[in-house]
């Protein structure tokens, strides 16, 4: 397996289309005069979609397009998306862990933005193609 | 306030089937920039194996944040959903979801406790399928930021 870094950008559109596409229209990811109301820096990703991000770049590293057996993250920082064409970017990075009894790969995941880590003890059990 | 403790097991009634679409899962598929054809293209899935596209591994969020909306609704536990934070999410999947799953969502209050000011639950939904079988499992720790 194959894990090169994979590195996706986020824009301001995609939070929109995310939202839409999982039915979180949850403001703080769409308006900045409500996320700076509840005290963020601005709007800010969907925790739930940089999960989606990071699984993204798990299935395109194993190959195959649902590998994934077990997958936990804790969201340790917010990632802040500006109101600009570039937006922000994510960078993923995955060590092998282990592999289990019946041959699954335990990856080690890290998921950073500006540098700083956005998840934390994330961790995808999968199924080898 | 801080959450009551005696809400540890409390369940919450199924919830109304959803069925699961292909162009639902196509929606999704490209919001997350994914391109895999067996999400798009029912050929693509067969020749893997499955009866019809399949969903990316965290399309099970649609179902499990139904879970959690039950115990954001919930006016026993008293939620403040403006000081609610998602702190954890786990996913464990059975099998993959694919369009044509009918799917049924139970939740239960695994966990509550109480640290540092703030309060943490531990949500637990099992997804089902129409024959009964659970699909996948989420967990999700949720954090109400103390006052």
């Amino acid at each position: 397996m194959d894990l090169a870094e994979r590195r996706y950008r986020i824009t301001r559109a995609d939070l929109v289309r995310y939202a839409g596409a999982s039915g979180d229209f949850n403001p703080i990811h769409w308006s900045d005069r409500i996320a700076t109301g509840v005290g963020l820096p601005g709007v800010i990703a969907h925790g739930l979609f940089t999960m989606a991000l990071v699984g993204r770049a798990v299935t395109e590293w194993v190959g195959h397009p649902a590998p994934i057996v077990d997958y936990t993250v804790r969201f340790a920082r917010p990632i802040v998306v500006p109101d600009t064409d570039e937006g922000t970017e994510l960078v993923i990075n995955a060590v092998l862990k282990s592999v289990t009894e019946d041959g699954n790969a335990v990856l080690d995941l890290t998921a950073t933005c500006e540098g700083e880590k956005v998840l934390a003890q994330a961790r995808a059990t999968v199924r080898q193609a | 306030m801080p959450l009551d403790p005696s809400y540890e097991g409390r369940t919450y009634p199924p919830t109304e089937p959803y069925r699961v679409g292909r162009e639902k899962i196509r929606e999704f598929t490209e919001a997350i920039g994914a391109e895999d054809q067996a999400y798009l293209d029912p050929e693509a899935a067969l020749k893997l194996g499955y009866p019809d596209v399949v969903a990316p591994p965290t399309f099970a969020v649609l179902l499990t944040n139904s879970g959690i909306r039950q115990l954001l609704d919930d006016p026993d536990l008293g939620l403040d959903f403006s000081r609610v934070v998602h702190g954890d999410q786990r996913l464990q999947h059975d099998r993959p979801i694919h369009a044509g799953d009918v799917l049924t969502c139970r939740s239960t209050v695994e966990q509550i406790m109480s640290r540092g000011g703030h309060d943490f639950l531990t949500a637990r939904t099992e997804v089902f399928d129409e024959d009964g079988e659970r699909v996948v499992t989420g967990w999700s720790k949720i954090v109400v930021r103390g006052e």
